[in-house]
């Protein structure tokens, strides 16, 4: 099989409420890579994941996005899930009445149509996940991320990435507000999940998430530009040192 | 996983399939047909056309007084300043009565082509053979068409449109007409009691259970033209019955007035249901008064759901009369761009042991305005009633806007009171939230809509959870700013 699985994104400028964010932004995250994703409060990380999914109230204004060949810029949110991009969101929303059950295999069924999973298996399937995420099984029926903790919230973003299997993974932030034994338990479906099939951009302020999911790959984003990419060892420097060495090159 | 939750999902996924397939963009009732009335008493309101009206319908002297006294509270009292703008309503131009023809018929056969095509685009016929024990079908200020099946006219029960029931059993309309909603009560009734034309009369006799519900449809067509129906249903003694009631009339730019009233009577140990879908056009005023006398033991049951009209003001009242009898509302609004619903609804508790349930949904798009207006009264002596108002509102956009003004009074110590309310949003990052796990923009609204509704799915039809989510889709799609 030789299903390849490789984002490029090439000269990606965009804004937000008229206000350029990202300046000029190439990334390029191949299959069987773990990238790590740093930067100051307000560089546009978040920024970043928002403009890769199509958040409307994102404007790209230049650059491309590239899926295994085919170009998202333009494309629909719902095309680009599909097309196998997922983003862990930074700070999910709730949506009251929206009950997680439907909600999660609609979705399931829009992104696998082929697979035809019995109403019951699909229920089994999301409820062996739930647990090893550690929630509870009643949050099948709850409404999404309503009256969730910021830990909860976190802790379905990866029950929803395992069971709707993209490729692309932005998880943006996925390691703050969780408790030590979440951390252990969310990282070990991360490691779990990760195949030469899929890869991950993770974004991070942490060592604690990169010392169990170690990144090949280290990029810093400063005001809207990718200013230093390395290895683990930068990621190091950062935590010692801060951003200033970098801003003062 | 419960059986129940499951069940519950496939349900919500084949609603999502039926709403996928509904592509027109255009209601499907806001066609104009070109008829024209067969007589009208013109454009004013005086003396004059009230006689004018009594006369065509060649009525007892009883009612002409009726009339006549109403037109002078009418006059007397002003036009209320304590709820929405209704500077707009063009009193002077509008025609308060609009005959379609002579005919009022029980074969659809025998229906004028024009108005029979009409009721035929909106599926009534169809309905009525499916769905429904009976049906009255009013066009303008006149019914049309009544038919009741043959077992029910066998065990006593009568339905038809109201001037027929006047000719047909006149004592027994005098008996209700006006009971529970006197002239007196507001402008808007007093008007009604002047110029009512139509609405139907339902009898169900004591002990006769009717398991298929029973339907009136009113179509509005004409521009600038007055709609003033009069509809009483009378429940007796340990009978039920259930009692739809669906309203359209095509956009014009002249503004319309639809006042209503309807009576409902629960007798002793009986039990009543009434559903009103209203989705009047953008030019439409609907005022109508909405009242029930429950009797001990009695069960009244009010589901309304406002789509259309420019301005709603409705707020249909339970008077709980009799021991243990109760009242449950569920009002479900949706104000649409320049719209205003100010619904609601009132509960007075006259008798012990009597409980009420308000549960009112409204979602606002754009600058529509939902308001809750209720009132609770629980009387001295009604020990141990008990009342329950849930609000729940969903807003569209920044500027949508919902409030809610509940009125309590409460003069008795044993009984208990709660009130809910919630607000909630579909905004853009919700939508994309759910986008971009890969549901469709018109999945993710749905399921919003859907969600909000959710807990009292299962007391609508479900044609009116697709309606109103189209509705919904095509002030969003408009707007543009979510596709
Ligand atoms: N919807 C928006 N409206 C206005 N400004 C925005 C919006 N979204 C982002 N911004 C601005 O863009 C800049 C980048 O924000 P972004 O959320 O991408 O930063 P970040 O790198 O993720 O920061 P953090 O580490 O704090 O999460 C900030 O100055 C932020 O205020
Ligand atoms: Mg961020």
């Amino acid at each position: 099989m030789d299903i390849m699985t490789e984002l490029i994104i090439k000269n990606l400028s965009a804004r937000v409420e008229g206000k350029e964010i990202l300046k000029d932004v190439n990334l390029t995250i191949r299959g069987g890579e773990i990238h790590a994703l740093m930067g100051p409060n307000g560089a546009g990380k978040s920024t970043l994941g928002n403009v890769l999914i199509g958040h409307p109230n994102y404007e790209i204004t230049g650059g491309s996005i590239k899926l295994d060949g085919v170009e998202l810029v333009g494309k629909y949110p719902e095309e680009r899930a599909r097309a196998g991009l997922y983003l862990a969101f930074q700070s999910p929303v709730a949506i009251p009445g929206v009950k997680l059950s439907a909600f999660l295999r609609t979705a399931y069924k829009n992104l696998h149509p082929e697979e035809k999973l019995s109403v019951n298996d699909f229920y089994k399937l999301v409820s062996s996940h739930l647990k090893k995420v550690g929630l509870d099984e009643s949050f099948m029926s709850r409404s999404v991320n309503d009256g969730f903790s910021g830990g909860e919230r976190k802790r379905l973003e990866i029950l929803q990435m395992v069971i709707l299997r993209p490729k692309i993974i932005v998880l943006d932030e996925i390691d703050s507000g969780l408790d030590v034994d979440a951390l252990g338990l969310i990282s070990d479906e991360i490691l779990q999940f990760f195949s030469d099939q899929t890869a991950f951009l993770i974004v991070t302020h942490y060592q604690r998430i990169l010392k169990r999911i170690d990144p090949q790959f280290v990029h810093v984003l400063m005001n809207g530009k990718i200013a230093k990419e390395g290895d683990r060892e930068l990621a190091l420097r950062i935590e010692n040192e801060g951003y200033d060495w970098i801003r003062g090159n | 996983m419960e059986v129940q939750n499951m069940s519950k999902d496939e349900e919500i996924e084949k609603l999502l399939e039926s709403v996928k397939n509904i592509t027109s963009k255009k209601s499907d009732w806001e066609f104009k047909d070109s008829f024209k009335p067969q007589y009208t008493t013109g454009k004013g309101l005086n003396k004059k056309v009230v006689e004018e009206i009594s006369d065509i319908k060649n009525e007892p002297d009883w009612m002409r007084r009726i009339r006549l006294k109403a037109l002078e509270i009418f006059e007397a009292k002003p036009v209320p300043t304590w709820g929405p703008d209704l500077s707009g309503i063009d009193w002077e131009n509008i025609s308060y009565y609009n005959k379609p023809g002579d005919s009022n018929t029980n074969s659809w056969d025998d229906v004028p082509e024009m108005i029979k095509d009409t009721f035929q685009k909106l599926g009534i016929p169809e309905m009525e053979q499916k769905y429904l024990a009976g049906s009255v079908a009013q066009y303008e200020s006149e019914g049309v068409y009544h038919s009741l099946r043959k077992v029910w006219e066998d065990k006593g029960v009568v339905f038809m449109d109201l001037d027929s029931a006047i000719r047909e059993h006149p004592d027994l309309v005098k008996q209700y007409f006006c009971k529970a909603v006197p002239i007196t009560d507001n402008k808007f009734a007093a008007l009604n009691g002047a110029v009512w034309s139509g609405g139907s009369f339902l009898y169900v006799p004591k002990g006769v259970h009717i398991d298929m519900p029973l339907q009136t449809y009113f179509r509005m067509n004409n521009e600038g033209t007055g709609q003033f129906e009069h509809t009483i249903v009378v429940a007796d003694e340990g009978s039920s019955v259930h009692y739809i009631e669906g309203c359209t009339a095509p956009r014009w730019d002249k503004n319309s007035l639809h006042s209503a009233i309807v009576e409902i009577y629960v007798n002793k140990n009986a039990k009543a249901r009434y559903t009103s879908v209203q989705n009047w056009s953008k030019s439409v005023y609907n005022m109508p008064t909405k009242r029930a006398w429950v009797e001990e033991n009695g069960q009244m049951e009010w589901v309304g759901g406002s789509l259309g009209s420019k301005v709603t003001m409705l707020y249909p009242s339970s008077y709980l009369r009799g021991a243990h009898a109760s009242a449950s509302n569920l009002n479900i609004s949706l104000a649409g761009p320049g719209t205003v619903k100010d619904t609601g609804a009132k509960a007075l508790h006259f008798a012990p042991y009597t409980t009420s349930k308000i549960v009112a949904k409204s979602i606002s798009i754009e600058d529509g305005k939902a308001i809750y207006r209720g009132l609770l009264r629980i009387n001295k002596g009604a020990i141990e009633s008990k009342s329950h108002v849930q609000c729940d509102a969903l807003l569209i956009n920044d500027e949508s806007a919902s409030y809610t003004f509940p009125h309590d009074e409460i003069y008795e110590p044993t009984a208990t009171f709660g009130h809910e309310a919630s607000v909630g949003k579909i905004g853009t990052e919700e939508l994309t939230y759910l986008r971009s796990r890969g549901l469709s923009e018109d999945e993710a609204s749905s399921m919003i809509v859907l969600g909000f509704l959710d807990d009292v799915m299962r007391e609508i039809p479900m044609e009116f959870a697709i309606e109103m989510n189209r509705l919904i889709k095509m002030e969003m799609s408009k707007m543009g700013a979510v596709g």
